[in-house]
C-alpha cells in the first residue's frame, strides 16, 4: 500500500529549510516548510504532518523547544526531529527528554537522514496497517450495528437472521441498557420488512390513557383535547414492525388491547366503532421477569405467551467483559467525532479501569461513560483519569468536602456554575458532566440565575 | 524528443563528458550533445568555510544560461558538492524541471584510500547521472534497489544498482517524453 506522508521543515534560515525539503522531496514525500515556529503551528493546526525537522534556534517569539511542545500538544503522535548546530548539541539533546525522537547536526550526513526517515516511516506504517486491521476487526464483529465477539451475542446474531423474516412475535429480556432496542431493530431490517416502518414506543414513558391513544390512536372528540382523527402506532407500523419497549410497565386494560391485536389483527380507535385491519409485526422487550409476573399475577399468563413466541435473552455487559474494549473503541471512533474532539485512542490502564468496573447500566453506560471522558479529555488519548469518576463512584473524591452550611438548592447552584464556568460556557458539555440532560440544565440556569 | 545537453563544469576533462555522451543517449533514448562553449564561474558557488561548492547555486546558473533549452541540461564537474543542510551530495536535480548537476569528486576510489579503479569511476558517474536525470524527469526514489533511481549516499549503494531503470521507472519516464513531445 503507498501511503502518501506529509513532512514539515521548521527552519528561519531559507536556504537550510529549502534544501532540506529538497532533498526530502526526491524520497517522494510531500514537504511544507514553514520559516518560523508561529508558522509552523499554524499549519499544524491545518494539517497532520507525520513527521517535523525543527531548528532548534530560530529568533523572535518562540524557540525551537516551545514550538516542539505546542506541535505536540496539537497532534501527540507526531515525530519530531530536532535540527541544530554543533555548539547546541546539549540543548538538543535535552529536546530529546521533552519528546523530541531524534536530533540531527547541520550541517548533515545525508545517509544518516535517510535512515532516520526511513526508520520513522516505517514504523508509521506499521501503525497505519494495524489500525486498519482493527477496523477489519471491528467489521468482523459488527452486526446490524451491534458491536460482539461474545459467543452469547453471536448465537443471538444468528437466531435473528433465522427469525428475521417471520411473523411471530418476539420477546426480549435483558437489563435496562443492554441494547434491546438494538436487537429489535437488527430483526426488523434483517428481514423483508427491512423497507416497511419500524415504529419504538416505549410502555413505561407514559399514563394508561395516553399510552392507549399513542398505540392506536384517537377519533376526533375521543376525549377532550382530541380535536381531530389521530393514528396509532400500530397503524404506523403497517405492514412495519412495532416495538413495545418495557411491556411489563402496561395495565391490565391494556394488556387485554394487546392480546386482542395479537389474536385479532384489528383493533379500534380510542372513541372509534370502526374495526382498524393491520398486519403488524411485534417485538416486545422488557427488563422485568415477566414470567415472575405471571405468577404473581401482574401480568396476563395468555399474553406472555403470544410475545413469549420467540424468545431472546440479552447478557448483561459483565458477562461479556471481551466485548469492553472493542466496544469503547467504537464510542470512541463515533462520538468523538460527533462532540469534534480529537480524541483517538485510550490507554491501557484505563481499558483496565473500564474492564474491572461492573456496569450496572450495562451497553448504554459505557457508552455514557466514554462520551463523559471524551468531553473532559485534554490529549488525543483517553486515559485512567478521565475515567476517575468510575472509580470514585460513592466515594468522597480527593481533597473534596462536601459544604455542611449550605442548602442543597444552593449547592446545586454552585456545582452548576462551576462546571458551566469549566466548560466556558458550553451547555452541551456542561450537561454530559452534571448527567442530566440539557433542557434540565437551561432549566436550573434560568431557575438559579446563573450566569454563563 | 528534446536533447540531453551535456556541459561540463571545469574543472573537468572532455574526456569525462564525452564517455557519457553515448551511455546517456542509449538510456534515454534521445539525442545527447555536448555544449562547451559557455563558461560558468564556478567561485559564485564556493564555501570557502566548507571548502566545498554549493550544487544549487551551479544549478541556478545553469538554468540561466540555457533559458530556451527544450530537453533537459546535465553540468559535470569534478569539484565536491554540498547542499546547506548534507555534508556532500553526489549530484543535484531541480524535480521535475531541467537542470541536472552531477561531481565525479566523490565517486573516485583513491578518496577512500582505495587503488584507482577508472572504470568503476566511469560506471558510478553514467548511474549519478542518469539518476539525476531522472529526477527531471519527475522521478522521486525508487524502492527497487537495483533500479538506478533508488537513493544511494554511499559508493557501495551506487555500486549496487544498475544504471538503466526499472519497468516502473522507465515506464515513467516514456510518459513524460510523450507529455512533452
Ligand atoms: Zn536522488
Ligand atoms: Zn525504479
Amino acid at each position: 500500500m503507498e501511503t502518501q506522508w506529509d513532512i514539515l521543515v521548521v527552519d528561519d534560515e531559507e536556504v537550510m529549510r529549502e534544501s532540506l525539503a529538497a532533498w526530502l522531496r526526491e524520497d517522494g514525500y510531500a514537504v511544507d516548510t514553514a520559516s518560523s515556529g508561529r508558522e509552523a503551528i499554524a499549519k499544524t493546526k491545518i494539517k497532520d504532518y507525520a513527521i517535523y525537522f525543527v531548528d532548534l534556534k530560530m529568533p523572535g517569539g518562540i524557540d525551537g523547544i516551545e514550538t516542539m511542545m505546542e506541535i505536540k500538544h496539537l497532534h501527540e503522535d507526531t515525530s519530531i526531529i530536532i535540527i541544530t548546530a554543533y555548539a547546541t548539541v546539549d540543548t538538543a539533546i535535552a529536546a530529546m527528554k521533552e519528546g523530541a525522537q531524534e536530533y540531527i547536526v547541520k550541517p548533515c550526513n545525508p545517509e544518516e537522514i535517510s535512515l532516520l526517515v526511513n526508520r520513522i516511516i516505517k514504523v508509521k506504517n506499521l501503525q497505519r496497517e494495524n489500525t486498519i486491521l482493527r477496523k477489519k476487526l471491528t467489521q468482523q464483529y459488527s452486526f446490524q450495528d451491534i458491536i460482539s465477539k461474545n459467543s452469547k451475542m453471536h448465537d443471538i446474531f444468528q437466531l435473528i437472521n433465522e427469525i428475521a423474516s417471520l411473523r411471530s412475535t418476539v420477546l426480549i429480556h435483558g437489563e435496562s441498557g443492554t441494547g434491546k432496542e438494538l436487537i429489535a431493530r437488527a430483526i426488523h431490517f434483517s428481514g423483508d420488512r427491512s423497507q416497511k416502518p419500524f415504529v419504538s414506543v416505549s410502555c413505561a414513558a407514559l399514563a394508561e390513557t395516553l399510552l392507549e391513544s399513542e398505540l392506536f390512536g384517537h377519533e376526533k372528540g375521543a376525549f377532550t383535547g382530541a380535536s381531530s382523527q389521530k393514528k396509532g402506532k400500530f397503524e404506523l407500523a403497517d405492514e412495519g414492525t412495532i416495538f413495545l419497549d418495557e411491556i411489563g410497565d402496561i395495565s391490565t386494560k391494556l394488556q387485554m388491547d394487546l392480546l386482542r391485536v395479537l389474536q385479532e389483527k384489528s383493533f379500534y380507535r380510542v372513541g372509534g366503532s370502526e374495526e382498524v385491519h393491520v398486519d403488524v409485526r411485534v417485538i416486545a422487550a422488557t427488563n422485568v421477569n415477566l414470567e415472575d409476573a405471571v405468577r404473581e399475577g401482574q401480568f396476563r399468563d395468555d399474553l406472555f405467551y403470544r410475545l413469549n413466541v420467540i424468545n431472546i435473552i440479552l447478557p448483561p455487559l459483565r458477562e461479556r467483559r471481551e466485548d469492553i474494549p472493542l466496544l469503547a473503541k467504537n464510542f470512541i471512533e463515533r462520538l468523538s467525532h460527533e462532540l469534534s474532539k480529537n480524541v483517538a485512542d485510550i490507554s491501557e490502564n484505563a481499558l483496565k479501569i473500564l474492564l474491572d468496573y461492573d456496569w450496572p447500566g450495562n451497553v448504554r453506560e459505557l457508552e455514557n461513560a466514554v462520551e463523559r471522558a471524551i468531553v473532559t479529555c485534554k490529549g488525543r488519548i483517553l486515559t485512567e483519569e478521565d475515567f476517575s469518576f468510575l472509580c470514585h463512584n460513592g466515594k468522597r473524591k480527593n481533597g473534596w468536602h462536601a459544604p455542611t452550611n449550605m442548602t442543597l438548592a444552593e449547592a446545586e447552584k454552585e456545582i452548576i456554575a462551576a462546571t458551566i464556568h469549566r466548560t466556558n460556557g458550553n451547555i452541551k458539555e456542561a450537561a454530559i458532566i452534571l448527567g442530566i440532560d440539557r433542557s434540565t440544565l437551561y432549566d436550573r440556569i434560568k431557575r438559579y440565575g446563573i450566569e454563563r | 524528443m528534446p536533447s540531453i545537453l551535456l556541459v561540463p563544469i571545469p574543472p573537468v576533462t572532455m574526456e569525462r563528458i564525452t564517455s557519457l555522451r553515448l551511455p546517456l543517449q542509449s538510456i534515454f533514448d534521445t539525442d545527447t550533445v555536448i555544449d562547451a562553449s559557455i563558461h560558468l564561474d564556478i567561485i559564485a558557488a564556493l564555501d570557502m568555510y566548507r571548502n566545498q561548492y554549493n550544487s544549487s547555486i551551479l544549478l541556478a546558473s545553469l538554468k540561466e544560461r540555457f533559458p530556451q533549452h527544450e530537453g533537459k541540461i546535465l553540468g559535470v564537474s569534478e569539484v565536491d558538492f554540498f547542499v546547506p543542510v548534507l555534508t556532500y551530495v553526489f549530484g543535484e536535480a531541480q524535480l521535475n524541471g531541467t537542470v541536472a548537476v552531477v561531481s565525479v569528486y566523490r565517486l573516485d576510489d583513491t578518496l577512500y584510500g582505495l587503488p584507482e579503479n577508472p572504470r568503476r569511476l566511469n560506471e558510478r558517474l553514467v548511474k549519478e547521472a542518469v539518476h539525476e536525470l531522472g529526477h527531471t524527469f519527475g522521478l522521486y526514489h525508487c524502492l527497487d534497489y537495483d533500479c538506478v533511481m533508488h537513493s544511494s549516499t554511499t559508493v557501495e549503494d551506487i555500486d549496487i544498482k544498475r544504471d538503466n531503470f526499472c519497468p516502473a521507472c522507465s515506464r515513467a519516464v516514456k510518459r513524460h517524453l510523450h507529455a512533452r513531445s
